[in-house]
């Protein structure tokens, strides 16, 4: 049971950063190598400068699932950020950004949080998502 | 046996039981036991598949006033 588990995070809001977040440290938990592939407003999430800011929430939570949301803040739940530390220090998980978002966004590796492990094309990153599951975010 | 830690993770949800757990169980040498508390009924289903993914032995689960307590040999 050890096939790489690969995400493309896409999107950028806190809910769904925290899925995937979620994801990958259970994946490192299992023992799973896990590859995340950041496109877009997941990619756009990892700059240097607004990592910490609010992303704000899918436009379906609404007010019930904001105050949710805050709430398990507020009880000391860990953020997405600090699952996804956790997870790269327990196991093998490699964020890798997307080439042609880093081209949209303007942005150089320099740019990104050190957690963001490198820049790679879609091609790389099917070769490395080898014959294990690819989850989209 | 004795246990050789113990890690509180009562009050977090899924996945920080299993993270934290997995932190711990690496800390202790082959053979060794680790004790993890959890409130997050979804725990009981993950430490079980956790075992059985890596390998590790669960030698004991139990539930007792909505608290979860397992007992992880490292492999």
């Amino acid at each position: 049971m050890d096939e790489t588990i690969s995400i493309v995070l896409f999107s950028g809001t806190d809910d769904k950063l925290a899925a995937a977040a979620v994801l990958a440290a259970g994946g490192a938990a299992l023992g799973r190598p896990v590859k995340i592939f950041l496109q877009f407003w997941g990619l756009n999430a990892f700059r240097a400068d607004g990592i910490m800011a609010d992303h704000g929430l899918a436009p379906e939570a609404g007010e019930a699932g904001r105050a949710a949301v805050d709430a398990a803040a507020k009880a000391g739940q860990a953020t997405w950020i600090e699952t996804l530390r956790m997870a790269k220090e327990l196991g093998e998980v490699d964020i890798q950004a997307c080439s042609a978002s880093m081209d949209l966004l303007k942005l150089k590796q320099a740019d990104l949080d050190p957690m963001v492990d490198g820049v790679e094309g879609v091609a790389a990153f099917y070769i490395n998502a080898g014959e294990g599951q690819i989850i989209f975010i | 046996m004795e246990i050789k830690t113990k890690v509180d993770a009562s009050g977090l949800s899924c996945p920080l039981p299993i993270l934290k757990a997995s932190q711990a169980v690496k800390t202790v040498a082959s053979g060794e036991l680790v004790e993890v508390i959890a409130t997050d009924p979804g725990s009981v289903k993950d430490f079980d598949a956790w075992a059985k993914s890596t390998g590790h032995t669960l030698v004991e689960s139990d539930a007792a006033d909505g608290k979860f307590r397992f007992v992880l040999r490292r492999k």
